[in-house]
């Protein structure tokens, strides 16, 4: 086996303004990737949530999965969904168009293999292909899986050599408006393809991962930092670390996919299953589907909840969760302090009879029992455009 | 008043007997933001070398570990009820404890300040 050291770390379109900024770089997903830059987490994570926040999503796994022949409305779109509804829960057909939706590939027992974005062109001209955003640690093998779903029916085209922006915060549409005007009439999960632009062809999608409103926009490798550029020129702007990213998120109650959902996790476990549609659960033609459609029915050993430490201690991934009388419950999966929220936030798996909001529980931290409780999630408000 | 530098980037400033402790402002730069304080109740033995505080970043959590054997006299409090104070003065007002040194001669094995600059400098 190779030493994972000497293999050398992948860098996004941006890696170079990431150094000249004066990034603190480390590994992450397989590319080396800003933490932070000089003013901090706090700052970043604050600067988000009140202005807009510039963060290099590049290593993510952008794709487009195409028929051979494009066009043809619904029937077309119909077909390609087919491929992708052997691997998701979620009904990729019943898509209306411009519409992407959150949704899990699954194993045959329905544990998640990763959280991804699939969407439907709004463009008459571009059905019989979908969208698809993947997570970067996980991509080789997503897009492996999804390939050979397709079979010979449909090609899947990388796209993760490209620049992924993503601009988050109050202010993000005010900046994108002098920018791309087209993308601001854009709403909450959905996206639009800008041909032509001063940064090439893009694909503009309103969502994010951290709460506020916001775009993340596919661009050209060629164009990456020129539009980088563009966006940090604006005084509202100012690039944004992986590690406020974390916190963000969250605060913002999302999973991150190897700590919060893996494959021993079904949805319903994730508390995700909201992502399980009706006429897919009518049909049960999914992954796991006997194992997760009797979950829906008679309910999970555990499942995934906010937890809100009542100190100020933080709660970190991997601390174990107690009831009042010192009984192990579960455990933590991603936990750390929340700037907004101005104290530290957790997310963890308990036994479900402990999953009720206000649930008082013990976190064994440095062997000291921490008083916690069950929260809802998330911790802060999300504030979409709807 | 004399201050001692350890590799793990405590530094210890001694007066008498007693030695006031706290992370030098290398340490300070690489956590980051540090948002919780824990720190050893007063009476409290320590060792050297062993975990004496925690510290916690947005990110992550680290131990502080004794420059010395000793007792501790006391511990700041404003730093647990304000531990930005840690980020903004760390080898000042962000001090964590004092400590009654149970062995001067312990002091020798650590590094002066010159020592300590040149040892960041090659981290």
């Amino acid at each position: 086996m190779a030493d994972v050291s000497t293999i050398p770390l992948k860098k996004t379109p941006l890696h170079a303004m990431h150094l000249r900024l004066g990034a603190r770089m480390a590994e992450f997903g397989g590319y080396d990737m800003p933490i932070q830059y000089a003013d901090g987490i706090m700052a970043e994570h604050n600067w988000t949530r009140a202005h807009a926040g510039l963060f290099d999503v590049s290593h993510m796994g952008p794709s487009f999965l195409t028929l051979p022949q494009l066009g043809g409305g619904d029937e077309a779109h119909r077909k390609v969904s087919a491929l992708v509804e052997k691997l998701v829960p979620s009904d990729i057909a019943g898509l209306a168009p411009g519409k992407i939706q959150l949704t899990v590939l699954l194993n045959a027992d329905g544990g998640i293999i990763d959280d991804l974005m699939i969407g439907r062109p709004s463009d008459p001209a571009m059905q019989g292909g979908l969208y698809i955003v993947v997570n970067a640690g996980t991509k080789d093998n997503d897009f492996a899986v999804i390939q050979n779903a397709a079979g010979g029916e449909a090609t899947l085209h990388r796209a993760d050599d490209r620049a992924l922006v993503a601009i988050q915060g109050p202010e993000a549409e005010a900046v994108i408006a002098g920018i791309f005007p087209e993308a601001v009439g854009l709403t909450f999960m959905t996206f639009v393809k800008l041909n032509g632009t001063a940064f090439g062809d893009v694909v503009a999608t309103r969502c994010g991962y951290t709460g506020e409103d916001g775009f993340e926009i596919l661009v050209p490798a060629e164009h990456g930092e020129a539009f980088a550029n563009r966006l940090l020129e604006d005084e509202r702007v100012k690039p944004i670390g992986l590690g406020a990213r974390d916190s963000l998120r969250l605060e913002g109650g999302m999973c991150l996919y190897g700590h919060d959902i893996d494959a021993s996790k079904t949805p319903v476990a994730a508390s995700l299953s909201w992502m399980i549609s009706r006429p897919r659960r009518e049909r049960g033609d999914f992954p796991g589907a006997q194992r997760i459609l009797g979950e829906l029915k008679d309910g999970v050993p555990s499942k995934r909840v906010g937890i809100k430490p009542l100190g100020r201690a933080p709660a970190r991934e991997g601390t174990e969760i107690q009831n009042i009388d010192g009984e192990t419950i579960g455990v933590i999966t991603s936990g750390g302090f929340g700037p907004t929220v101005n104290g530290p936030v957790a997310q963890g798996y308990v036994d479900t009879s402990y999953a009720k909001a206000g649930t008082p529980l013990k976190l064994l931290v440095r062997g000291k029992q921490l008083d916690a409780e069950v929260a809802t999630l998330p911790f802060v408000p999300a504030k979409y455009k709807r | 008043m004399t201050t001692y530098y350890t590799s793990e980037h405590e530094w210890i400033s001694v007066e008498g007997d007693v030695g006031t402790v706290g992370i030098t402002k290398f340490a300070a730069e690489k956590l980051g933001d540090v948002v919780f304080v824990e720190l050893p109740d007063a009476g409290k033995q320590v060792k050297k070398d062993a975990d004496m505080a925690v510290v916690e970043s947005v990110k992550a959590a680290s131990d502080v570990y004794a420059p010395v054997n000793g007792e501790i006299v006391e511990g700041n409090a404003a730093i647990v009820d304000e531990p930005a104070k840690v980020n903004e003065d760390p080898e000042g007002a962000g001090w964590f404890v004092k400590i009654k040194l149970a062995d001067k001669g312990q002091l020798d094995g650590l590094m002066d300040k010159a020592a300590y600059d040149a040892f960041c400098a090659n981290q």
